[in-house]
C-alpha cells in the first residue's frame, strides 16, 4: 500500500527520529511510504486556542497537501484526532460546505499509527525488538477521540524482550493540553507531578506514548526531576530490532 | 450583586493558585473524586444498556430545549390548576425580588432552604438578608459551608474541600456541640439537632428543584438526607426555584433520568429520597406554593445553536469528579456556584460572553475529554469549551499572544516559510539549551519551564533528513533507514544526547 505520511509540526522539528522510525518499520512491513513536503501543521495548537481563523488556513493547507492520498497516517494521536474530530467542527463553524465536504472525504483516510497497525493492517506483531522495561501512557486524544483501545498495547506485547510495566491512574491526563500547560502552568504542573510519579512507581526505564506531545511534557517533567527514567515515542521501539535498537 | 453568584471574582489561573497552594484540600478533593470516580464507574456498569440510555436522555433534553416555550407554558398552566402560583424571573435580582416578596408578605424572619444550587445562583441568601430575613441552608453539605462563611465547591458536595475534622472543629464552635469525634454519624446528629428545631418552627422554605414535568405540573427533588422532604413539606409556605431548561414533557421522561441522575452523581442505583409535588393539596404540605422560573441568561444561551447542549444538564457532577483539572485546582477556582467542566461552559455563556474572568473558564481544561465521556446527557464538553475560546478570542484586542498565533498560522500555511523558521529557531535556541535541553524560556513561554525541561530543535529536521535519503534502489533490501551521512543510527537523540 502507498501510505502518505504526516510527520506533524513537532515531530518535524523537535523529534526527527519519530518520522524516522515511522518510515523504518512501514517500510519494513513491506509498504511504499511518501513524504509530501508540502506538509506543515494541522492547526490543532491554533484551533484548541481559540484562533479558529487562523486554524482555518491550516485545515485548508492540509486538506490540499493530503486530498489525493489513500491513506495519510501519523506517528501523533492528537493530531489525527484534530483531523478526525475537529476539521469537521472547523469547517462547519465557519459555515464553509464546500471545506466540510472536503474534511469529510479526507478525514476517515487519517489514521494514528498504531490503530493503522492494528485495526488497518491487521499487524500486532511488528518484528520488533527492545530489551527494556517499558510503561505505556495512554494519551486522552488517542484514547477517548481516536478510541484506539489497546491497539497499542497488543503492539508493545509482540516486542521482543520488552517488559511492559502497568501504569497506575493510566486514564489521568499529563496536563500537558497544549497552550494549557502555559495558559494555568500551575494546574499543569500539578497534573504532571502526580503523572510522573506514576510513571516512577513502575520503575520502569522508559515511558512511552503514541504522541510526542504528551511525551515532550512527560519527559520535560522527568528531566527535571534528573529521573532515569526517559520517554520514547512508540514508533520508535517498533521501529527497533536485533540488529539495530533504533530508541 | 446583581448577576448573582455566578460571577468569578478573579481569574481562573489565580484563584487556582489558591487551592494548589493548600496541601489539605488538595488531598481532601484528591481522595474525595478518586472514590467517587470508581464507584460511578462500578454503578454505570452494572446497565447493559447506559450508552443507550445516554442517547435517550440526550435525545429528550434535545426535545425539550427545542420546544422549550410551550413545555414551559405547560407546565405553568399545570402548576395553576393545582393550585399553585408561577413566577417568571429575568435575571437574578427579579428572582431575588419575587423570593423576597412572598417571603416578607408571610412575615418571615427565617426561611429554610434545600438544594441551594440555584438560589446560590442568585444569592437569594444576601437578598432576603437585605430585607431582614435569615436563610437557613438544610442540606448538609451548605449548612457546613454556611457555618463555615465559606463557598460551595462541588455541585452535589459543596463541601467537598473539607473533612471530617475540619467540620467537628467547626460544629463545635457554631452549633456550640461539644465532646464531638470524627464520626460520620455522631457529625450527621449534631446537625440534626439544629435543624429539627428550624424544621418545626420554619413558616417559609424555599427549594430548588431537579425537574419539574409539564403535563402534570410537578415538581421533584432528588437527595439522600430526607432534610429535603422535611423542608418540602413541614412548612407552610413553599417557594421553588428552577432554571427554565428543567421542564420535562411527561413522567415516562422522568423515568429515565431518574435512572441516569443518581448512578452519574452519587453512583447509586436509585437515590434514598425522591419528593414530588403538585401544586397544593389540602390538610397535606404547605398551604402556598409559588414556583420561580429563572431565565437569567439562559434564553441567550438557548439561542446559540453549539452553546445549546449546555442546558441538558442535569447536574449531576459527574463531569466535577473525572475532570484532572478540577481535581487538582478545586472547585473555588472556576469562582462561581457552578465549578469544573460544566461550570467552565455554563458560567460565561449565562454571562453573555461579557465577563473578563468567566471567560479565562474556557482555558481552565486540558481538552483530555473526560468529562464528555462521563456526562450522561452526553453534553460535549471540549467541543463547547473550543467554541467559546473562538468567541472569545474574536472579541478580543489584537493581543502579543494572537499576533504571535496569526505569524505562526502564516508561516505553517506555506513550508518553506516554516523550514526557514525551523532553521531560524535552531540558530536562535543556542543560548537556551544547556546539557541538551532548554530550562528556561522567555516570555509567555515562561510558564513551561517553571516545572519543566524542553527538548530544543533538533540539529536536522525530518524534512531534512528525508531529503538526503539516498534513492531508493540505493538503499538495503530491507529498506533500512540510514543517515545521509551514511553513518549507522546509533542509540542516541540527534541533538548528541546519549539515551
Ligand atoms: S455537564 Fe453532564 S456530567 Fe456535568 S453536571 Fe451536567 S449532566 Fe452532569
Amino acid at each position: 500500500m502507498t501510505i502518505d505520511l504526516f510527520i506533524t509540526c513537532l515531530n518535524d522539528a523537535m523529534f526527527p527520529r519519530t518520522g524516522e522510525a515511522t518510515v523504518k518499520l512501514l517500510e519494513r512491513l513491506g509498504h511504499e511510504v511518501r513524504f509530501n513536503e508540502a506538509q506543515t501543521c494541522c492547526g490543532q495548537m491554533h484551533f484548541n486556542s481559540g484562533y479558529q481563523e487562523d486554524a482555518l488556513r491550516l485545515v485548508r493547507h492540509f486538506v490540499e497537501t493530503f486530498r489525493d492520498a489513500e491513506v495519510v497516517v501519523a506517528p501523533s494521536g492528537s493530531c489525527v484526532g484534530m483531523v478526525r474530530d475537529l476539521y469537521p467542527r472547523a469547517a462547519e463553524w465557519a459555515g464553509d460546505e464546500e471545506l466540510l465536504a472536503e474534511v469529510n472525504a479526507l478525514a476517515p483516510r487519517v489514521f494514528e499509527l498504531s490503530e493503522f497497525l492494528v485495526r488497518h493492517l491487521g499487524v500486532e506483531d511488528v518484528g520488533a525488538y527492545y530489551p527494556h522495561r517499558v510503561t505505556y501512557h495512554q494519551t486522552c486524544h488517542a484514547m477517548r477521540i481516536l478510541r484506539v483501545g489497546d491497539a497499542p498495547l497488543r503492539l508493545l506485547r509482540n516486542v521482543r524482550g520488552l517488559k511492559l510495566a502497568e501504569l497506575p491512574a493510566v486514564e489521568q491526563c499529563c496536563g500537558f493540553g497544549g497552550t494549557f500547560s502555559v495558559k494555568n502552568p500551575e494546574t499543569s504542573t500539578a497534573m504532571l507531578a502526580d503523572k510522573v510519579q506514576s510513571v516512577l512507581s513502575t520503575r520502569a526505564e522508559a515511558c512511552t506514548a503514541g504522541d510526542n506531545s504528551c511525551l515532550m511534557h512527560i519527559g520535560g517533567g522527568l528531566s527535571r526531576l534528573q529521573a532515569g527514567t526517559r520517554t520514547v515515542h512508540l514508533a520508535e521501539i517498533l521501529a527497533s530490532t536485533e540488529a539495530e535498537v533504533f530508541a | 450583586m446583581s448577576a448573582g453568584g455566578i460571577v468569578p471574582r478573579q481569574s481562573f489561573q489565580e484563584a487556582a493558585r489558591v487551592t494548589l497552594a493548600n496541601a489539605q484540600m488538595r488531598r481532601n478533593l484528591g481522595h474525595a473524586t478518586t472514590t467517587i470516580r470508581e464507584k460511578r464507574l462500578r454503578a454505570v456498569s452494572e446497565l447493559p444498556n447506559w450508552e443507550e440510555l445516554r442517547d435517550e436522555g440526550a435525545a429528550l433534553k434535545d426535545h425539550v430545549l427545542a420546544n422549550l416555550g410551550d413545555y414551559l407554558l405547560d407546565l405553568e398552566a399545570s402548576v395553576k390548576r393545582r393550585g399553585g402560583q408561577v413566577h417568571w424571573a429575568r435575571d437574578a435580582a427579579e428572582a431575588r425580588g419575587i423570593i423576597a416578596d412572598i417571603a416578607a408578605s408571610h412575615g418571615a424572619r427565617e426561611v429554610i432552604k434545600v438544594k441551594s444550587i440555584t438560589t446560590d445562583e442568585i444569592e437569594l441568601n444576601a437578598g432576603l438578608a437585605e430585607r431582614g430575613i435569615h436563610a437557613i441552608e438544610t442540606d448538609l453539605a451548605e449548612l457546613i459551608v454556611q457555618l463555615a462563611e465559606d463557598r460551595p465547591s462541588h455541585i452535589l458536595v459543596p463541601a467537598i474541600h473539607r473533612n471530617r475534622a475540619e467540620i467537628r472543629e467547626l460544629f463545635r464552635r457554631k452549633l456550640g456541640a461539644e465532646g464531638l469525634t470524627d464520626e460520620p454519624k455522631q457529625l450527621a446528629e449534631a446537625a440534626r439537632l439544629y435543624l429539627r428545631e428550624k424544621f418545626l418552627t420554619t413558616k417559609v422554605a424555599v427549594s430548588g428543584a431537579n425537574f419539574a414535568v409539564a403535563e402534570s405540573g410537578t415538581v421533584c427533588i432528588v437527595e439522600s438526607e430526607g432534610n429535603g422532604r422535611m423542608c418540602l413539606t413541614m412548612p407552610e409556605v413553599l417557594i421553588s426555584v428552577m432554571g427554565l431548561e428543567k421542564v420535562l414533557p411527561t413522567w415516562q421522561d422522568m423515568a429515565v433520568f431518574l435512572r441516569l441522575l443518581p448512578r452519574s452523581s452519587t453512583a447509586e442505583r436509585m437515590n434514598p429520597y425522591t419528593s414530588f409535588w403538585s401544586g397544593v393539596t389540602p390538610g397535606d404540605g404547605p398551604r402556598e406554593f409559588h414556583l420561580v422560573l429563572l431565565d437569567n441568561g439562559r434564553t441567550d444561551v438557548l439561542a446559540d445553536e453549539v452553546g445549546r447542549q449546555t442546558l441538558r444538564c442535569i447536574r449531576c457532577s459527574a463531569c466535577l469528579n473525572v475532570c484532572p483539572v478540577y481535581e487538582r485546582a478545586g472547585g473555588h477556582a472556576y469562582g462561581s456556584v457552578y465549578p469544573g467542566p460544566i461550570g467552565a461552559i455554563l458560567t460565561p455563556q449565562l454571562l453573555h460572553l461579557e465577563d473578563k474572568n468567566a471567560n479565562t473558564l474556557p482555558w481552565a481544561s486540558s481538552l483530555c475529554g473526560a468529562c464528555y465521556d462521563a456526562c450522561p446527557v452526553k453534553i460535549n464538553i471540549p467541543e463547547v469549551l473550543l467554541y467559546l475560546r473562538g468567541k472569545i478570542t474574536e472579541e478580543k484586542p489584537l493581543s502579543a499572544e494572537a499576533i504571535a498565533f496569526k505569524t505562526a498560522a502564516w508561516v505553517m500555511s506555506e513550508p518553506h516559510r516554516f523550514e526557514g523558521a525551523i532553521k531560524l529557531a535552531r540558530m536562535g535556541q543556542g543560548p537556551l539549551v544547556r546539557n541538551g535541553a532548554i530550562h528556561a524560556l522567555p516570555g509567555m513561554l515562561g510558564g513551561w519551564t517553571e516545572s519543566r525541561d524542553l527538548p530544543p530543535i533538533a540539529a536536522q529536521s525530518f524534512r531534512e533528513w528525508w531529503r538526503k535519503r539516498p534513492a531508493p534502489e540505493m538503499r538495503g533490501t530491507d529498506g533500512d533507514a540510514q543517515t545521509s551521512e551514511g553513518e549507522p543510527i546509533a542509540p542516541q537523540r540527534e541533538d548528541g544526547v546519549p539515551l
